[in-house]
């Protein structure tokens, strides 16, 4: 796997441009909304004229966006967006869903609302990539080829993984789990509310695979400990977090701070633990550890189940071929322009990208316009010299009503939108504000290609 | 380039407040109109009258807090640092400021237009 560290400090002079230019728009103001403002050199030009056929597979935030930015950019192009799903879910929101403070319906719309005009959707799955043949084949049968392929068919929840849980499992018996559907996160906060009523052991996990929001494992103990502490629980409670490898987040100086605030708070560390059990009827979770297995009772338990890349994905010739990113699918693509390393016409964004740390919706925000201006200078026969740095940010919940704005990039910079205003370590009410204001009419701007 | 800053903040405030956006923009214009005309009209600021808006603001001012900390899912603001109260002061300030010339305008307005119909009869 490419040394990504290396590869960004060779490119250090645009790096340093580039997070200039971003700068200089946040400090325009409006804060929060500009956290994730930035605007797309294809707006800037006209229109690119062409008669390039152009296939997106997923409409998620990723292929949306792209397919937003792209209609808007070119004129005459065939746009197809495949996606089975009519649904539209604003993801971001589940953790405010599991905390008890948003209902179902804050992050349920329709994926039509967000298609662009020109752009043609087909609701229906991809079974196949034929990358040598330049084009996907769809559960019916139909084939659809392309000049070009954005793939960003996000990935799948794989909880059958650990041996004994379902889905259907969350919201009875102690168990949690905000990542698989709004259903899920609300039916989560009801046994969260209940542990919280009456205290006991509570566990919390995160599984041994990339996985979307990393911060979403720590905020949901976070937050479970603040209620605990609201309802005068917390004398009766023992909160453990049981991390898949020896750090808390992937940020060196994140993962210290994590690491205080969790001692601050009494909850329990425990390193290199990864669920691979679970005996609901019994309340006991099973974990590979370094001594070999470790069972942990619970009276709640939170679970963040294993996550890969879809099937249609893995079994395609898109994904790395060595390595852990090999075995979990991830498009096997050049972290700095989301080009596929084999296949020149073909880009990956979002969560199927086997980039580091990519997996979020301020991720998006940022590789799209990066994806887009390179395929329309490709259409056009020039070079693009954006690239994407890495950068994404969490919101990360310390407790109800504070968050730390913590922004990084590839080489586990932090890079504060607000230097000397906004701390990125500091647990703010401002960063709670955006996190629950400015974040989801950004993200649906974003979707529209109009941030 | 700042054009294009300015169309995203607009593209963003659309998401958040959808066609309230443009009910607030429109009061915030007419009200600063208004407002100016009053002076010109009235030649300067009553004391009164001002002394009167700015306890009226008094009220705008919480109620901005209030309506933040409804749509933020706060409870009561937990200022973690200096950037919270500076947040705190300033949307206690727009809320008071806003409220303050909203009364004092529509309150001279109407204060004139009694006038004017008490000079006819």
């Amino acid at each position: 796997m490419e040394d990504i560290s290396s590869t960004t400090a060779a490119g250090g002079k645009r790096n340093a441009e580039y997070f200039d230019r971003r700068r200089a728009i946040f400090t325009l103001g409006a804060v929060g909304v500009a956290a994730m403002a930035r605007p797309a050199k294809a707006e800037a030009a006209g229109k690119t004229k062409t008669t390039a056929r152009i296939v997106i597979v997923g409409a998620g935030a990723a292929g949306l966006a792209v397919a937003s930015r792209l209609a808007a950019a070119l004129e005459g192009a065939r746009i197809v967006l495949i996606d089975a799903r009519k649904g539209h879910l604003y993801q971001p929101g589940f953790t405010l869903i599991g905390a008890g403070l948003k209902p179902v319906k804050y992050v349920v719309s329709s994926t039509a609302e967000y298609v662009a005009a020109g752009v043609e959707l087909v609701t229906e799955h991809v079974a196949e990539f034929d990358s040598d043949g330049n084009k996907v084949i769809t559960i019916s049968g139909t084939s659809i080829s392309y000049d070009y392929l954005v793939v960003a068919a996000g990935l799948e929840l794989e909880y059958g993984l650990i041996d004994g849980m379902e889905a259907s499992l969350i919201g009875t018996m102690g168990i949690g789990s905000i990542y698989h559907s709004p259903a899920a996160a609300e039916a989560t906060w009801r046994s969260m509310s209940t542990f919280a009523d009456r205290g006991g052991h509570g566990i919390f996990v995160r599984p041994n695979t990339e996985i979307k929001c990393a911060g979403a494992p720590l905020k949901y103990t976070f937050i479970t400990d603040d209620y605990l502490r609201r309802r005068k629980k917390r004398g009766n409670a023992e909160l453990v977090y049981n991390s898949n490898n020896n750090v808390l987040f992937s940020v060196p100086i994140v993962s210290e701070k994590v690491r205080m605030l969790f001692e601050e708070r009494e909850i329990r560390t425990n390193y290199e633990r990864a669920l691979k059990a679970i005996d609901p009827s019994r309340r006991i979770a099973t974990f590979r550890s370094p001594g070999g297995t470790e069972e942990q009772g619970y009276d709640f338990i939170h679970i963040v189940p294993p996550m890969r890349a879809p099937q249609a994905v893995r079994n395609s010739p898109l994904p790395w071929q060595a390595g852990s990113w090999a075995t979990e699918g991830w498009v096997e693509v050049d972290p700095h322009t989301l080009r596929h390393a084999r296949y020149p016409n073909v880009f990956a964004v979002g969560d199927i990208a086997g980039v580091p740390k990519g997996k979020t919706a301020a991720s998006v925000k940022w590789q799209v316009p990066v994806v887009v201006d390179h395929l329309v200078a490709d259409i056009s026969g020039q070079a693009a010299d954006t690239f994407y740095s890495g950068y994404t940010s969490c919101p990360l919940i310390t407790r109800l009503g504070r968050a730390m704005l913590v922004e990084f990039d590839y080489r586990n910079n932090l890079t504060p939108s607000f230097p000397g205003m906004i701390a990125p370590l500091e647990e703010l009410w401002i960063s709670w504000v955006m996190e629950t204001v400015a974040l989801k009419p950004t993200y649906l701007s974003m979707l529209r290609g109009r941030a | 380039m700042k054009n294009i800053d300015a169309l995203v903040l607009i593209a963003v405030f659309q998401e958040m407040l959808g066609p309230l956006l443009w009910l607030l923009l429109v009061t915030i214009a007419l009200g600063s109109i208004l407002f100016i005309a009053l002076l010109f009209h009235e030649r300067g600021l009553q004391p009164h009258r001002a002394i009167q808006s700015q306890a009226f603001g008094l009220l705008g001012g919480l109620a901005a807090l209030g309506i933040m900390i409804y749509v933020s899912s706060s409870g009561f603001p937990d200022a973690g640092g200096p950037i919270d109260w500076l947040l705190i002061a300033v949307v206690f300030g727009v809320g008071l400021a806003g409220s303050a010339v909203l009364f004092y305008t529509l309150a001279g307005w109407i204060s004139v237009f009694r006038r004017g119909a008490q000079r006819r009869a």
